[in-house]
């Protein structure tokens, strides 16, 4: 699927998010980010990919690189059902907010973030959170939407996929992740 | 009595300053022994400085629906990543103009509505009219004694409140044009300044339908009325009212009561005109909130359809002639291409709509609406015969399997919802996964318009068709709006509320723009009534909480007294009813703490803020009335929760509880400064889910000034709820635990050794007298 809004009407303006067309590559944007965080919300909870979800592989990743995972609207007790600690729960309107702040991240340590990987919030209120920071943490944070769905107004995104391509794609991830 | 007319800026004093404005004033004191307090009338300047206290507090956090403005022709320009316009404004102003554009227009939407009201009423009541909402009301508008320092008697005092609204509302939306303000905080300040207006223009509106129109007067047993499509006998005309605008369509009821058809017609309505018609008489039916209007029209049951203004389908007109129901608009602000024949017999308007021979028409009299809409209905029933375009099983299954799972229609529905897959169920005799979809079908009809679905199949009709026997089991009671808080209830309550043993009060309100089925707003609240919250609503909230059945097969107002007290669901009515939301806060202050009220907004706002617990809802929250009511709660210190559709709004006003500096206030006994930590932590906030929303409501009910017994049932609420949800105490429980007394007994154990482990101190202050207004302190320090 060509890469455009998976809500259709979703228009960003003239700046769009470069497609990503290898996983590999997000692994190569984490090995070169001095700060990253991972944003999970919701929908990653709610999807099934065969008998697992989107925070498995999210777990996987975090579990190989401890990079902080922050966790938006209830999504915290999925993680910990699977004995994960997310290192921060807050709603995705606070963590758009924080990121924007270059003296903030999640440990309160090396701020800012440069990175932030999201997944799993409701579509639109993603795109608006990644238009925000688009404006106004441009400065200083990169962003890749790992959705299923293609974010525009992120610097990176998956293109539309089909659920097994989105499972393929984050277990790409966490294989390379892991080799490293 | 004496009427002293002047023009004001022949009378500017310190205290009474106001540009150009000719108001009639004499009259408002003879009977109000209050003194003019230090802001009647207050401009966009007025309340600048509190404004910024609050935004310097809650900093906008915006969220662009899209990196371009496109407002004039210099445009369009990208704003984004730093960039300016060709006029210099940057994103964030640009953010800000945007919700300042909306407020304005929702504060004119509801000035204009209530002028319009008003006027009609003159003309047929008098200026002399007295107003009447209730004898256990003493103050009757405290809206309109707090901004304007009026005290309103009679409809004709409305129209000098009106004047001064209008004045501001031209005021606000002139700052949006191309360049004038550049600040953002400065647009968000006359956003603020918008959304008080809103809620005088409210109030207006709704002391004048209930005087005119003998409404329920602060009545907590209001009658019980019938909700739902299911609840409209489909074997007798039906005449269906659309809109805001009560008067024409308690004049067709007038009509049918004066021939004797009160009992052979039904009569029913969608949006608030429904609501107020309840109002009016208990024999009139609500079809059901505005997300029902393209169902319940395409289903033929409706004869005529009546619409007046608001939150219409602007292709109503299309829609009634699809199932051959002739329209009447009533409104000059929805006039919908038709002919005006407001002047013409009545026999010949009627003879045209009935033969056909029109598809509709524009009456602006509401009498002779209410005559011919009757007539029309009696006449055009035996040819209808209910025709609407609803398909049958059969047709559905057919439909389906011409689907070749696109996804079109997925990706042009707001809510994204699964129509492929249940097409494709559908397909297979499986009509069950498109019923499934119908409470978070919000009727949008967009997955249905041109171009979208590559084989021509209209989505929202087929998942209607595959409903029909849930839409003839909506069959509910809600409870009809009440009006006005009366001042014993207040009084009665008062101190449970600032003390914090009643936990909250509620008011969940706006439009039914939901992100997922219309149940959620019950089930939101239900948790709250049982947690012995007050709950307050209006508007097509208050229908959908009506909509719902719980364990025992009632509806939460069968279940919950209408009283305004902990656990009680108080429906004041229709949109412009949240004015009695917000009075009943400002009550608090005025009656039950005994501050002054006449034209001191600023000192009522912040004992609201630091005292009254109370916090918006707007689950399904759309219109720019919305927002504008939203921010007419947000200037008196109110924190505002929208459903994710309300990211849309385009910011967010969010405290930062990471940031201790933020959370000082001043102590009023002393004048020192004092951390009385983020209570409430946000202003104006979007989440994603009903079990986010649920747990942010006890946290955003802290205020500074609880007693340690209140901020401890209200942590408690807040742990209880997280730990549900989320499966864990809350990490922040330390920012809001002052002292030990404020944690609850039966989790002590547990919170202190959460307290031990991030190194909590106690408060020194921990009950100040907590003011945001440095004129408030009672003795300086030093
Ligand atoms: S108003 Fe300003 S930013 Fe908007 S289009 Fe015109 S010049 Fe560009
Ligand atoms: S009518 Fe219903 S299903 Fe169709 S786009 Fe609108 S919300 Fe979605
Ligand atoms: S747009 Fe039409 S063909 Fe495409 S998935 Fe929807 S119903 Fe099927």
């Amino acid at each position: 699927m060509a890469a455009e809004p998976w809500q259709r009407y979703e228009i960003p303006g003239p700046i769009k998010a470069a497609v990503i067309k290898n996983p590999e590559m997000v692994s190569i944007l984490l090995k070169k980010a001095k700060k990253p965080v991972l944003i999970v919300g919701h929908e990653a909870a709610e999807i099934d990919l065969g008998g697992k979800t989107p925070i498995d592989h999210i777990i996987r990743i975090a579990r190989a690189t401890n990079i902080p995972v922050v966790t938006t609207a209830h999504t915290m007790a999925e993680f910990l059902k699977r004995d994960f600690k997310p290192a921060a729960s807050m709603t995705s309107m606070d963590i758009g907010n924080r990121l924007t702040d270059p003296e903030w991240s999640v440990s309160g340590e090396d701020a800012p973030h440069d990175l932030a990987l999201i997944l799993g919030m409701t579509y639109y209120v993603g795109f608006v959170i990644e238009a925000g920071l688009k404006s106004f943490a441009f400065n200083h944070l990169k962003t890749v939407s790992l959705d299923r769905y293609y974010q525009p107004h992120c610097n990176w995104s998956f293109p539309n996929l089909s659920i097994e391509e989105w499972d393929r794609y984050l277990t790409i991830i966490a294989q390379e992740i892991e080799k490293k | 009595m004496k009427k002293v007319r002047f023009k004001v800026d022949e009378l500017e004093s310190d205290i009474f300053k106001i540009a150009g404005l000719e108001a009639t004033v004499g009259e408002f004191y003879e009977e109000w022994e209050e003194a003019i307090g230090p802001t009647p009338m207050p401009d966009i300047s007025t309340f600048r400085e509190w404004d910024r206290i609050l935004l310097n507090r809650y900093k906008p956090f915006y969220l662009p629906f899209c990196d371009l403005c496109c407002l004039c022709t210099m445009g369009k320009c990208d704003l984004s990543k730093g960039k300016r316009g060709a006029c210099g404004l940057d994103m964030a102003a640009q953010q800000s103009r945007i919700v300042l554009l909306a407020c304005a227009i929702g504060a004119a939407t509801h000035a204009g509505h209530g002028r319009h009201m008003v006027k009609e009423l003159v003309s047929k009541l008098g200026k002399d009219h007295p107003l009447d909402i209730g004898s256990s009301v003493l103050i009757e508008a405290p809206h309109s004694r707090l901004i304007t320092g009026i005290k309103p008697k009679t409809l004709g005092d409305l129209e000098d409140i009106l004047d001064y609204a209008e004045t501001e509302i031209s005021q606000l939306l002139s700052c949006c044009h191309t360049g004038q303000e550049g600040d953002n905080l400065d647009f968000e300040s006359k956003a603020f300044h918008a959304g008080m207006i809103d809620h005088l223009a409210l109030e207006v509106s709704d002391l004048a339908q209930i005087s005119a129109l003998n409404f329920p007067k602060a009545d907590p047993e209001a009658p019980l009325v019938d909700i739902g499509i299911g609840s409209i006998d489909t074997s007798k005309p039906v005449i269906l009212v659309i809109g805001h605008n009560v008067p024409p369509a308690a004049a067709i009821f007038d009509y049918m009561e004066d021939s004797g058809l009160e009992d052979n017609i039904e009569l029913t309505g969608i949006c608030c005109t429904a609501l107020d018609l309840t109002r009016y008489t208990k024999k009139a039916k609500i079809a059901g909130p505005l997300s029902h209007q393209l169902r319940f029209v395409r289903s033929g049951i409706a004869d005529v359809i009546v619409v007046d203004e608001q939150c219409i389908r602007t292709d109503i007109l299309e829609e009634a002639k699809k199932v051959n129901a002739p329209l009447i608009s009533t409104n000059y602000k929805n006039f919908q291409g038709l002919p005006n024949r407001t002047d013409d017999p009545t026999d010949e308007i009627v003879r045209d709509l009935v033969g056909g021979r029109s598809p509709g028409v524009v009456i602006l009299d509401s009498d002779k609406a209410g005559e011919v809409a009757t007539r029309v209905a009696m006449g055009v029933f035996p040819k209808r015969k209910k025709s609407g375009i609803i398909p049958e099983e059969s047709e559905i299954i057919e439909y389906a399997k011409k689907c070749t799972k696109c996804l079109s229609c997925q990706r042009v529905c707001p809510n994204y919802v699964p129509l492929p897959e249940a097409m494709e169920a559908a397909a297979k005799g499986n009509l069950q996964p498109l019923s499934d979809l119908y409470e978070s079908c919000i009727g949008c009809g967009r997955c249905e318009a041109e171009g979208v679905c590559p084989n021509d199949l209209k989505l929202h009709t087929i998942i209607i068709g595959a409903s029909k026997s849930k839409m003839k089991d909506e069959k509910f009671k809600i409870r009809s709006g009440r009006g006005a808080i009366q001042d014993s209830e207040i009084r009665a309550v008062g101190a449970s509320i600032v003390m914090g043993e009643i936990p909250g009060v509620i008011g969940i309100v706006g439009c039914s723009n939901y992100p997922g089925s219309w149940k959620d707003n019950a089930f939101i609240i239900e948790e709250f009534l049982k947690r012995r919250f007050i709950v307050t609503t209006s508007g097509c909230a208050a229908m959908n909480l009506g909509m719902y059945k719980n364990e025992e097969g009632l509806s939460l107002y069968e279940a919950y007294p209408g009283v305004f007290d902990g656990g009680s669901l108080v429906n004041c009515g229709s949109c412009v009813s949240n004015a009695h939301i917000s009075g009943a806060a400002i009550k608090i202050a005025s009656i039950f703490a005994r501050r002054k009220l006449n034209s001191n907004y600023e000192e009522i706002a912040d004992y609201i803020y630091n005292r009254v617990g109370a916090v918006g809802i707007s689950w399904g929250a759309m219109s720019q009335k919305a927002a504008a009511i939203a921010s007419g709660f947000w200037r008196l210190g109110i924190p505002v929760i929208v459903g994710p559709h309300g990211s849309k709004y385009r910011r967010a006003l969010l405290g930062r509880k990471d940031k201790d500096e933020d959370w000082y206030s001043i102590d009023a006994r002393t004048g020192k400064s004092v951390y009385t930590g983020p209570a409430p932590e946000h202003l104006f906030i979007a989440v994603e889910t009903k079990e986010e929303a649920m747990t942010l409501i006890p946290k955003l009910s802290m205020r500074p000034n609880d007693t340690t017994k209140g901020r401890s049932i209200k942590i408690n609420h807040y742990i209880d709820l997280h730990k549900r949800f989320y499966g864990i105490v809350p990490d922040d429980i330390p920012l809001f635990v002052r002292t030990t007394a404020d944690i609850p007994i039966t989790m002590k154990d547990e919170i202190l050794k959460i307290l031990k482990e991030k190194d909590w101190k106690e408060s020194e202050v921990p009950t100040p007298d907590p003011t945001l207004l440095s004129r408030l302190v009672r003795k300086k320090e030093g």
